[in-house]
């Protein structure tokens, strides 16, 4: 059984804050919220997960580091430890100065970069990749909040979206 | 209007007097004779050349006996700076803020000056130790030694900067000049709570920005009189910003760490663990920001190995390896991991567990910066060092806690203050 969604556009953000308490008051569920911009607060009140992206790229971090002390270990102690005016390529300790400036970079690199990665493919944002915003006017002025009706009767439902400040109401096709 | 608790204040004069007895035996167990260095070179196993010539045996116990006899001096001397450089810390911070605007941050306004306080205490305690140096009392600075710098070219070209006269001139103008604005900007804060009057307001935005003018330029040049002048043939251009990143980390810390006792003890209501949050987020950025130039220091200095500067860091790695390298540890490393973490950072006990780290640490700094050019490879933790730190820090505690009794605790009346209280993060 498919359930019938219902677009609810909104002019403000406040109006919209209010009106998603309202909505989960009267325990009505809400699929989606669409904002031009971010409204602060919004995630919360939603009970959306907070993010695990910060935790990931401080892994990727790690990653990085030892990735450039693998590759520096390698070349320039172990595979041709060359006397380079007369820099101590004994061991990765005595020359670890000169190897600091490359590993944090490269920290930085692999913790920036796979993060943003991570987050295009968590959040499932390519080239060419389809809009998803239900309307245009999303991007630009209005809010939008999707909430599906359930078992309710649709039209009790919309009535009661209208008293929450809603500018239109419509069915999604 | 905070009151001091019986506690806290007996607790200050135990230190004080424990440290000041610790500090006396401290004195008092300076070998008097080079005869007595002797003895205890010979009892020493470390230093059994018996085949080495006499007159080397000689010198040698004649060099180890003028850094024993530093020993007490520098110690008081490490200990008095630390703290009177985190009031300095601090103040620089509350300029900041003021400068800056802050909405975050007036309602921590008191404290900050409560810690400032110690500025003009512990500048009157630095000062008078120069002082004592220049009267040929001890050896912390060996430009001061007219017989080292006639047979020293080096220093003697250096004469018309490092030369007692102009040098105690310099440090006065820096401790009262500090001293002046810290009490100008709190006569303004005090008053502000009368009544609100913008002309105040406005006096302390100016104050603190020509405060933080006047700052950098002493605390740079205080940096090159007061630490740098001790290894007179040594020079590093990024010096002072070296030594204020290490009391600016360690004011804001302290700021942190007078901020929850307050809090714990039900003072500070409204502060709540976003403003922790944001103490917490500085001590996590300026730990980084000192570990940046510690390791830009060394790294230049390592890398060209230019014999006259390399030889500060040789000293430093072959006599003081444990606390060198410990100070990126304490004071980088752990900081760095602990406070990473967004949910750490509002804990009180995880923040105040980074705070002492960070203090211990930043203090192991100033000690192997002032240390190898003093007493050189006699250094120990003894009853000097421990006896300094309790006796300063006792009166550093005092002195702070004594000053947040002198005003309400929250400042009333000023601009951003209703911003600060409904802070979130």
């Amino acid at each position: 059984m498919a359930s019938k969604v219902l677009n609810v556009f909104y002019k403000d953000d406040d109006i919209l804050m209010e009106a998603v308490k309202k909505v989960q008051s009267k325990n009505y569920r809400i699929e989606e919220v669409f904002c031009p911009f971010p409204v602060h607060g919004l995630d919360k009140l939603l009970k959306v997960k907070h993010t695990r992206l910060a935790i990931t790229s401080f892994l990727y971090g790690l990653v990085g580091i030892s990735v450039a002390l693998t590759m520096m270990n390698y070349i320039m102690i172990i595979d041709w430890p060359q006397n380079i005016g007369g820099k101590p390529s004994f061991s990765l300790i005595e020359n670890l100065p000169s190897f600091i400036p490359t590993a944090f970079e490269m920290t930085v690199f692999f913790a920036a970069h796979l993060m943003v990665i991570t987050f295009y493919m968590r959040s499932k944002l390519w080239p060419f990749k389809k809009a998803e915003n239900p309307d245009p006017r999303t991007t630009d002025d209005h809010f939008l909040m999707q909430v599906s009706v359930g078992n309710n009767d649709i039209q009790e439902v919309a009535e009661f979206l209208n008293t929450t400040g809603a500018v239109e109401i419509d069915l999604k096709k | 209007m905070y009151t001091i608790s019986k506690n806290l204040k007996l607790t200050a004069i135990i230190l004080m007097v424990v440290g000041a007895i610790g500090l006396i035996y401290g004195f008092i167990n300076v070998p008097s004779s080079v005869e007595e260095v002797h003895e205890i070179l010979a009892s020493s196993d470390a230093h059994g050349h018996a085949d080495e010539a006499h007159a080397h045996d000689d010198e040698h116990a004649e060099h180890v006996f003028h850094q024993l006899q530093n020993k007490p001096w520098a110690s008081i001397y490490t200990a008095a700076l630390f703290f009177f450089l985190i009031a300095a810390g601090a103040l620089a911070f509350y300029a900041i803020q003021n400068a800056a605007q802050a909405g975050w941050s007036p309602i921590l306004f008191r404290v900050m000056e409560g810690i400032s306080a110690y500025i003009f205490p512990g500048g009157v305690i630095v000062f008078v130790l120069l002082v004592l140096s220049s009267l040929h009392l001890n050896h912390l600075f060996i430009w001061m030694d007219a017989d080292v710098v006639a047979h020293d070219e080096i220093i003697a070209n250096k004469t018309g900067y490092l030369n007692i006269p102009f040098f105690l001139i310099r440090a006065a103008i820096y401790i009262v000049g500090w001293a002046f604005f810290y009490s100008r900007l709190r006569k303004n804060s005090i008053k502000l709570d009368e009544g609100f009057d913008p002309a105040l307001f406005k006096k302390n935005f100016k104050l603190s920005a020509g405060f933080l003018v006047f700052f950098i330029v002493t605390e740079s040049m205080l940096s090159w009189d007061f630490i740098m002048s001790i290894d007179t043939h040594w020079f590093s251009t990024l010096f002072g910003w070296f030594v204020f990143a290490s009391m600016f980390v360690s004011g804001i810390t302290v700021i942190a760490l007078v901020t929850l006792y307050l809090k714990s003890k039900g003072y500070l209501e409204q502060v709540n663990n976003s403003h922790i949050h944001d103490l917490a987020k500085f001590m996590f950025g300026i730990s980084i920001f000192w570990e940046y130039l510690w390791f830009s220091q060394f790294l230049l200095i390592w890398y060209a190995n230019i014999p006259e500067e390399a030889v500060y860091y040789v000293q430093r790695i072959e006599q003081y390896p444990l606390l060198f390298f410990g100070t990126f540890f304490l004071n980088f490393l752990l900081p760095m991991l602990i406070l990473i973490n967004t949910e750490f950072k509002r804990i009180p006990w995880i923040v105040s567990l980074a705070g002492v780290i960070i203090l211990v640490g930043h203090y192991i700094n100033f000690y192997v910066m002032i240390m190898p050019g003093t007493v050189g490879e006699s250094w120990s933790f003894g009853a000097a060092e421990i006896g300094s730190v309790l006796l300063i820090g006792g009166l550093f505690l005092y002195v702070i806690f004594n000053a947040l009794t002198k005003a309400p605790l929250v400042a009333k009346n000023f601009p951003l203050l209703k911003e600060s209280k409904h802070f979130h993060y």
